[in-house]
């Protein structure tokens, strides 16, 4: 007696789910390149708080950072690598460190990075972003 | 000594990650050939594997079980513990897979005031379910790198698996869980000598290179961040056959060449245990011995002799012999 036909069945399953992915990406032609992001321009579009690698990988590190120093350290003055000072807030726009005064458009910067890898931060339950109430 | 060279080995793929990108370039190496290798070594190494379990006969039916067998009406059966039919083996295996319930069954042989003693023993069933339950929620996390756009149920098991909201970017609970039931089932086989002396190299590997993998990737996620966008870009670019390494630091590159030697080495491993756990023959095989004839595929067409030709080729001589005839 033999089984062949059910454990070939498994077999075809398992290749079909592990290679879900490649069929996925061919058939919906989604390459999953990364978002065209919207930069600050002008006077703001210089340069951000720190590199911009440094940013891309590290800028959640930052935020953290300065909810400590603000929060518990009372200290929300920031100096950033090249020596200049940023005033650290998260929604008030007149601030030198608010993330929206110079990424005015989040829905176009964060949010489209953000979807683009799955990562959906908590933060705005309670902090306001331009635009939303 | 077993246990060295098997955390020996998982080191050096570490310091060849290393060497190869953070002193030299590799990248390309490390970032392309290694794993469409290894994808290719995991996939048809599995399928070549599981065509031979398929093309090798159903043993017979070994009634190892754990209850009462299908008897007379009034004598209630255990459908589970001794299935009858197929549904009910299938209620077994499924239980098997989702619940290990053989480990569950763990017991252990101790000495209690000179006389010998069994006792339960479920750290082995609870560590093996945790970690392979948490590996099942990190490998679907994962599926972000791989989906563009991300399948809504990625993002709810994500953000399920990260509400304590410790930290930004937040833990993830099975991280920890993860790495907790793998060091169990090391210190498992380090620390007791009756498991020392029963454990291989074969054994130790695969345990130091899932620790490797689990910290390098909470490294990277914790500690040493990486660019998370590039490098979604460069797995979804392996994917559509576009493939560019991620210029990021070696630690992903680490990471990637643990899970690519874990790939590659999964077909000729103890792993295979993920596919041939569906043909355990003790559990995914009815206890209908005695209610069906099991024909072994192996045997020769023999030309059948039955009594009734018997006595019609010798009945002359049955006859003369005074012998009875069943037909005369
Ligand atoms: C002074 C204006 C300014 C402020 C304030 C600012 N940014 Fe930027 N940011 C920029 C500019 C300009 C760039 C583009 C830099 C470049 O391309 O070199 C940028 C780039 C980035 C990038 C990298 C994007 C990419 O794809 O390269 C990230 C991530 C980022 N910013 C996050 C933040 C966060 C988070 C905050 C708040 C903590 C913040 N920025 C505050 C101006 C700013
Ligand atoms: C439960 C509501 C809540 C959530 C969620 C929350 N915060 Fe806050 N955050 C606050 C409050 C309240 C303050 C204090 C404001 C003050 O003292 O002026 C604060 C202050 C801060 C500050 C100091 C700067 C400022 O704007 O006052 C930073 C930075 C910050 N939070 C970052 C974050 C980040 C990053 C997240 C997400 C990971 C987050 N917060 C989530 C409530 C929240
Ligand atoms: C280049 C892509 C990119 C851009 C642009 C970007 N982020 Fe992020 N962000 C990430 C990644 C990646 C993570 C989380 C890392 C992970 O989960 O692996 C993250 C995490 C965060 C987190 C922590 C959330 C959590 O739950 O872990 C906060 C807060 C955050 N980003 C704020 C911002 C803000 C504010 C902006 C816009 C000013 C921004 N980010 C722009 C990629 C980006």
């Amino acid at each position: 007696m033999y089984d062949t036909g059910k454990i070939l069945g498994g077999l075809a399953i398992f290749v079909v789910l592990i290679t879900a992915p490649a069929w996925y990406a061919l058939a919906t032609g989604h390459r999953g390149a990364p978002p065209k992001l919207e930069l600050p321009a002008g006077a703001d579009g210089k340069h951000c708080i720190e590199s911009s690698s440094f940013m891309r990988a590290e800028h959640m590190q930052l935020l953290d950072d300065w909810r400590d120093s603000a929060v518990r350290g009372l200290d929300r003055d920031y100096l950033a690598a090249d020596g200049e000072t940023y005033r650290i807030n998260l929604s008030d726009t007149r601030q030198s460190g608010a993330c929206f005064r110079c990424h005015s458009h989040p829905a176009q910067f964060c949010d489209k990075c953000h979807a683009y890898l799955g990562v959906e931060p908590y933060c705005w339950d309670c902090h306001q972003r331009p635009g939303e109430k | 000594m077993k246990a060295l060279v098997s955390l020996a080995a998982v080191l050096v793929l570490l310091l060849a990650a290393y060497v190869g990108v953070h002193l030299g370039d590799l990248r390309w190496l490390f970032g392309v050939v290694v794993p469409y290798f290894a994808a290719a070594v995991f996939l048809v190494g599995i399928v070549v594997k599981v065509i031979g379990w398929g093309r090798s006969p159903v043993p017979f039916r070994i009634p190892t079980t754990c209850g009462q067998q299908k008897s007379l009406p009034w004598i209630k059966q255990d459908k589970l513990d001794n299935p009858a039919t197929g549904w009910q083996a299938m209620g077994r295996m499924a239980l098997e897979i989702l619940a290990f319930r053989s480990l569950f069954r763990n017991r252990e042989t101790v000495l209690r005031d000179g006389q010998l003693a069994y006792r339960t023993n479920k750290w082995l069933w609870a560590a093996a379910l945790a970690f392979h339950y948490s590996m099942l929620i990190i490998v679907l996390r994962h599926l972000r790198f791989f989906f563009a756009p991300i399948p809504r149920f990625v993002d709810v098991l994500t953000n399920v698996d990260g509400f304590l909201q410790v930290g930004v970017p937040g833990i993830y609970i099975t991280s920890f869980v993860f790495l907790g039931a793998v060091t169990f089932l090391l210190a498992r086989r380090l620390g007791w000598a009756r498991m020392r002396y029963l454990s291989l190299p074969a054994d130790y590997f695969p345990l130091f290179l899932f620790l490797a993998i689990g910290c390098t990737g909470l490294w990277m996620r914790h500690i040493d961040k990486v660019d998370v966008s590039q490098v979604k870009a460069a797995v979804m670019g392996l994917l559509v056959l576009a493939p560019h390494p991620p210029a990021v630091g070696w630690i992903f590159y680490a990471h990637l060449f643990c899970v690519s030697t874990l790939l590659a080495y999964f077909p000729f491993s103890k792993l295979m245990h993920l596919g041939g756990v569906f043909l355990s023959p003790t559990r995914n095989l009815a206890n209908d011995n005695r209610a069906r004839h099991h024909v072994n595929p192996w045997n020769r067409p023999l030309p059948v002799h039955t009594y009734a030709e018997y006595e019609d080729e010798f009945r002359d001589r049955m006859r003369e012999a005074g012998l009875p005839l069943d037909k005369e």
